[in-house]
């Protein structure tokens, strides 16, 4: 059931995980975000960060994202070691196999719902007519048909968060990054935005790694992990 | 949740049989534990003599129940003061979980370890409920709300009572 600080997903056959941190130590200066924190996650499971505010979730994931390096410890993506890549290699890794969505969508407010989702598929040299057709593929799959010339200023809380979902997944990644996808929204709109969301990284096989606060949100992930004081506190294991 | 005043209120509707008051009960309330027919007939029977519905005479044909029922003014009284009093706000101020973490603190056992074995409980039963939700019907969806919202209260408070572990030992112990 539950397990230890260090063990947590340790059990899982090594092929089955997609991602891992191993012993993660993180400071910020003086302040240390993460003490030894170890998790993983397999191949097409969602998994659920928990823990109060300040516990370092949020710097967890971003770890695992190659977004920041940690200071000890190793984090594998594929197999592979990542803490050690150049800025370049791990910018283009996030780029090409990997999504995100955050709690407040950071969409271009500028560009069009189309233009939004497509814009991973550009940044990856995706010719445009291309990146746009695959773009529109997702406004009916996440409730937004009709919307796809509606700039992302003019949109909803719940229509931008599915625009931003959209967006995280439209490179067909193998692993999803969400950052309190739901935490700007109502109970609700947030459930739909989840629903969907469990939805296509089902039809995908992507592995989320969802942070959240929200056990409701939690509930819909295979398994969560608690993160308090910069450590795994518990987690449980795929049966 | 009181059954007679359950059967009550359904008999409100309109003069019903055991049977369909059952039915419905089960159907809408039952959730998997549906009444027994024992149970139904000796509530109405106790509703009767206590003059809250009627019984009709058995109407001829065969089965166990010929008897329609209906509600008196009493009856209707009756649900109109329940429907209208709140239910009381429970305040649960000697919970087991409670009881179960000063012990674990006083015996010098890990309080953190029983909670973080408690979430994981109430974790798994969010996510039932979590599919529930999505794949029942609008009441099984309501009804697992009602749970999950319960849930996430004790998880709340899990999360809360982890976080004061330290200064509740030092309160409950020598």
């Amino acid at each position: 059931m539950s397990t230890s600080s260090s063990s947590a997903g340790s059990d899982q056959p090594a092929a089955a995980r997609v991602l891992e941190a191993r012993e993660v130590s993180l400071s910020f200066g003086q302040t240390p975000a993460l003490r030894g924190a170890s998790m993983s996650v397999a191949t097409g499971e969602i998994l659920a960060v928990m823990g109060p505010s300040g516990s370092g979730k949020s710097t967890l994931l971003h770890c695992l994202a190659g977004i920041l390096l940690p200071d000890t410890g190793e984090i594998r993506f594929a197999g592979r070691r990542i803490d050690y890549l150049g800025e370049n290699v791990r910018t283009g890794m996030r780029r090409d196999r990997f999504g995100f969505v955050f709690q407040f969508g950071q969409l271009v407010p500028e560009l069009s719902v189309e233009e939004n989702i497509a814009l991973p598929l550009l940044l990856k040299g995706t010719r445009r007519a291309d990146a746009v057709s695959r773009a529109r593929g997702w406004l009916e799959r996440l409730d937004l048909a009709g919307l796809e010339r509606r700039r992302c200023g003019e949109l909803s809380g719940g229509q931008a968060q599915r625009v931003a979902l959209a967006r995280g997944l439209v490179t067909d990644p193998e692993v999803l990054f969400a950052d309190e996808p739901t935490g700007s929204l109502d109970s609700l709109t947030g459930e739909r935005v989840m629903d969907l969301l469990v939805v296509a990284a089902r039809e995908q096989n992507t592995s989320v790694v969802l942070v959240t606060h929200d056990p409701r949100v939690a509930a819909y992930a295979d398994r969560e992990i608690m993160v308090r004081d910069g450590k795994v506190t518990s987690g449980e294991l795929i049966p | 949740m009181s059954v007679s005043l359950a059967l009550l209120g359904l008999l409100e509707r309109e003069p019903s049989h055991g049977y369909d008051l059952k039915r419905d009960y089960d159907t809408f309330f039952g959730r998997g534990k549906p009444l027994p027919f024992g149970q139904v007939y000796a509530t109405l029977a106790r509703l009767a003599r206590d003059g809250r519905v009627i019984a009709a005479e058995a109407e001829p044909g065969a089965g166990p129940d010929r008897k329609r029922y209906v509600i008196t003014e009493q009856g209707v009284s009756d649900i109109e003061t329940w429907l209208a009093t709140p239910v009381d706000a429970e305040p649960h101020l000697q919970t087991v979980l409670f009881v179960k973490v000063v012990l674990a603190l006083m015996s010098g056992r890990s309080a953190e370890a029983y909670l973080d074995a408690q979430r994981a409980a109430h974790m798994r039963r969010m996510r039932e409920l979590a599919e529930l939700k999505r794949t029942g019907t609008l009441v099984d969806a309501l009804l697992a709300d009602h749970g999950m919202f319960h849930l996430e209260a004790d998880l709340r408070w899990i999360e809360l009572t982890s976080a004061r572990l330290g200064a509740l030992a030092k309160v409950v112990t020598p």
